[in-house]
């Protein structure tokens, strides 16, 4: 029954039962680094201690090579450059989390690491060049054959596999940053009334709320009358 | 029992084992009686309106994941703690059942993020075997259950319209919320193929219902628990309310293990271990209830075995843990071609659909028994994790002003582009279904493995039947055709027999109930018709163990009205000194 804000730093402190640390799997230099992040974080987000740690833990490990990180944002840009709308995937930060996506689900490891190599043998083979080293034009000749699943050629396939891998996080990553989600325009997540589809769309499309129902839909100015029945279950 | 576990606390007249639907009823109405009561919960303390918890109204970005669901089952932002798997509590499956058991350790239970769906069970409901002939019949029926709805209705709240149904009954309702978009487009569909498409019924708050809790101001995140308490969940609309007002103790970290009994065989309280020090303690009382879930009901009443109860507390007849039975399901998804390029305005809505599709077909006309509801989802949603995904097969679809489709795959601002336009056009639809118990389907106590609190873990014995396989079928020519109709393009190919017609495994859709059921004959059942278990008078099941059928409903509803009848009974039975 101790509170949560108790736990966390009895958890840090070492002084909770050990039983709890069973959990967690952590040796002791994990539990410095999650010790030192979560200290210095502002925001959390509804997390419980062990998952926090969880998140710490990965926060402080690397996946990617030095190599391997200049491939992946050479390929997010690619995939998802800046436009008239909004910036480009790196300027997103969508590397950031493709790097936090490996640790979080270890199956990707495996087909992202040998995917950036086969993509940097396919270079060296087609042009002498590593992928880093060759040209933007280069670049998308070699993506050209594996950027389109039905078009692709046999021997490409291993290539089409991981450039779907790649453009799914990307676009992914992109379309849930602050400024993906802007240049979607989403506009909810925040305290409103929902009074049904704005007229001018409605109309757009042919639907009216004229139907069997339409003295039964919330009155949005009622909603903070308290509600009252009568005996048949009629709100009154 | 032996010396060495602790006494905790003083004599309650009630001890609780689950703060779930059930337990936080019963909580409730016992300790608003006068009753002294404690409830035992195996995880943490939980409150939504707590910035700490809070999960509402974050931002993808917020998560280092954007909301995928690698640690919570349901995504980083449900409410829900625990899940399908948890780590040092296993459990087994055999004779190649696929059983999947999902549980939520914190104060609430798995109320803090089911979908709100909160339909009553109609008279058909208790009496399937007249109708059918297959399972049994409820030794209640609606007549019994339907004031406790009513109760219920007006205690928690529930948006729905009054239909006139006679297995859907009407409730007290709140005002439902216009339907969205791409719900008008499948009213559309419906309308077409005659297939009811109707308002649907939560337990949201769409107006106050009292000066405690506050009303919907549609984020659309129910599942990540309601930060003003407008939505249900047993923590926030049972739990704390039950404890501000005194009387009712809350044992957090407390898994418990078995019912104590005294030399009559009659229960005496409950051992439990204090997850945080992992030692044993024992807590007494008058009357024990268990609401601890269908399943972990089961386990500890099969681990509570004694002299006089050598088969489990009350199992004589050992029907616990039988006719384990979870809600059938399976879905499709479609993209609306007139929705490509959409305009943009807030639709979040509440947090679930706006307008459902309750069972409307007569089975004699069938070839499967038993019915199911479709419940319809799709719109402008909040992007998480995973938008975006699978242009390698859907860009197809979106075709440019002159008409030519995209290609699959690709990159660059074409891409970009093209994904902005597909937002918002795809939607689909999930039908729940009520299957038929079968005794050979059940759950018991693997004598090989303990979990790391020491206590014996269950095994699952569990195989759908033809009567689900070919109600799966039939979902899916449904969906087809409501796909048709509203002029979908149905995404993906219909699942034929090698996957069981798509039909999700048991324990999938959480409505798993049926492992103590009620019953008239203490020889084939374990609880009688107040869920008081037949051997042990002070012993009582308020969750969905009780269950003789499932319904196409979701269970949440009937375990609360179920649950308030018990604490009734249980509470008159204290006045008359029985108990």
């Amino acid at each position: 029954m101790m509170d949560r804000r108790e736990n966390i730093k009895l958890l840090l402190t070492g002084t909770v039962a050990t039983g709890f640390w069973l959990t967690t799997g952590c040796n002791p230099k994990d539990t410095a680094t999650a010790e030192k992040i979560i200290a210095t974080s502002t925001s959390g987000y509804g997390r419980t201690p062990e998952e926090m740690v969880h998140d710490a833990e990965l926060m402080s490990q690397t996946f990617f090579t030095e190599k391997e990180r200049k491939m992946v944002e050479i390929l997010a840009d690619i995939i998802i450059p800046a436009d008239d709308k909004s910036g480009s995937a790196t300027d997103a930060g969508v590397p950031d989390f493709i790097e936090f996506m490996m640790k979080d689900y270890p199956k990707f490891q495996l087909p992202m690491r040998g995917g950036l190599m086969w993509l940097d043998s396919q270079s060296n083979k087609d042009f002498g060049l590593s992928f880093i080293d060759s040209s933007a034009t280069q670049r998308l000749e070699l993506i050209d054959k594996i950027a389109y699943p039905d078009a692709a050629t046999e021997d490409m396939k291993f290539g089409v596999r991981f450039f779907n891998l790649m453009r799914n996080l990307t676009a992914t990553g992109f379309f849930t940053s602050e400024m993906g989600i802007n240049d979607l325009g989403y506009v909810g997540n925040r305290t409103n009334q929902w009074n049904g589809v704005p007229d001018d769309v409605l109309k757009k499309f042919g639907f009216t709320y004229d139907d069997e129902w339409k003295d039964v839909y919330l009155n949005i100015e009622d909603q903070h009358r308290i509600a009252e029945w009568d005996d048949k279950g009629n709100l009154i | 029992m032996s010396f060495q576990i602790s006494e905790k606390g003083e004599k309650y007249d009630v001890v609780i084992v689950g703060s779930g639907a059930g337990g936080g009823m019963a909580a409730k109405i016992l300790a608003e009686s006068g009753l002294s009561v404690a409830v035992l919960e195996a995880g943490g303390d939980f409150d939504p309106a707590k910035d700490e918890y809070r999960t509402q109204l974050r931002w993808p970005w917020e998560s280092p994941r954007r909301g995928a669901n690698t640690q919570r089952a349901f995504g980083d932002f449900d409410a829900a703690w625990g899940g399908w798997e948890i780590d040092g509590e296993p459990y087994n499956r055999v004779d190649g059942t696929k059983f999947d058991w999902f549980r939520s350790r914190m104060l609430g239970g798995r109320t803090n993020h089911w979908g709100r769906i909160s339909l009553r069970f109609g008279p058909n409901d208790f009496k399937r075997k007249d109708i059918d002939g297959l399972g049994d019949n409820w030794p209640i029926s609606y007549d019994d259950v339907s004031p406790y709805y009513d109760r219920v209705d007006k205690l928690i709240g529930v948006f729905g319209s009054k239909e006139g149904i006679y297995n859907e009954p009407d409730g007290y309702f709140l005002p439902p919320p216009k339907p969205r978009l791409h719900e008008l487009f499948v009213k559309k569909g419906g309308a077409k193929t005659n297939i009811p498409v109707i308002p649907s019924r939560l337990s949201i708050l769409t107006r106050k219902i009292n000066n405690e809790r506050g009303v919907c101001f549609f984020c659309a995140q129910c599942n990540r628990a309601c930060s003003v308490y407008a939505d249900f969940s047993s923590s926030t609309v049972l739990m704390k309310p039950a404890m501000k007002r005194g009387n009712v103790e809350l044992y957090t970290h407390a898994m418990v293990r078995e019912v104590t009994t005294d030399e009559n065989g009659m229960a005496k309280g409950v051992i439990y271990i204090d997850k945080k020090d992992l030692n044993e303690y024992h807590v007494s009382g008058r009357v024990v209830v268990l609401a601890a879930s269908a399943c972990e009901t089961a386990r500890i009443m099969l681990n509570s075995k004694s002299k006089y109860h050598p088969n489990g507390i009350s199992n004589s007849s050992g029907v616990i843990g039988h006719y384990l039975h979870d809600s059938t399901g399976t879905d499709r998804m479609g993209i609306m071609p007139d929705l490509i390029d959409r305009p943009r305005y807030n639709e979040d809505g509440v947090g679930g659909m706006h307008v459902y599709t309750p069972w409307w077909l007569d089975n004699k006309k069938l070839d499967f028994p038993r019915g199911y509801h479709i419940e319809y989802w799709g719109g402008m949603g909040m992007p998480g994790y995973g938008f975006g995904f699978g242009m390698d097969t859907m860009r197809k679809y979106i075709l440019d002003e002159f008409g030519k489709p995209s290609p699959n795959g690709g990159y660059g601002k074409d891409l970009k582009k093209d994904i902005r336009r597909i937002y918002g056009s795809t939607l689909g639809m999930s039908g729940r279904g009520e299957s038929v118990p079968q005794y050979n389907n059940y759950c018991e106590i693997d004598p090989d493995t303990v979990d790391k609190y020491g206590i014996p873990v269950l095994r699952f014995h569990y195989k759908w039947t033809d009567y689900e396989r070919k109600q799966s079928k039939h979902m899916h020519d449904t969906f087809e055709e409501i796909l048709t109709a509203m002029g979908a393009t149905i995404l993906g190919n219909k699942p034929g027999e090698d996957t069981e017609y798509g039909l999700a495994a048991p324990g999938r859709i959480i409505h798993e109930v049926g492992t103590t059921r009620m019953g008239n004959d203490s020889k084939t059942s374990v609880l009688n018709k107040y869920a008081q278990t037949h051997e042990c008078k002070n012993l009582f099941v308020v969750d969905g163990g009780s269950f003789v059928s499932q319904a196409d409903k979701n269970p949440t509803w009937t375990i609360l009205a179920l649950a308030w009848r018990t604490s009734d009974y249980i509470v008159e039975h204290f006045k008359k000194k029985n108990l």
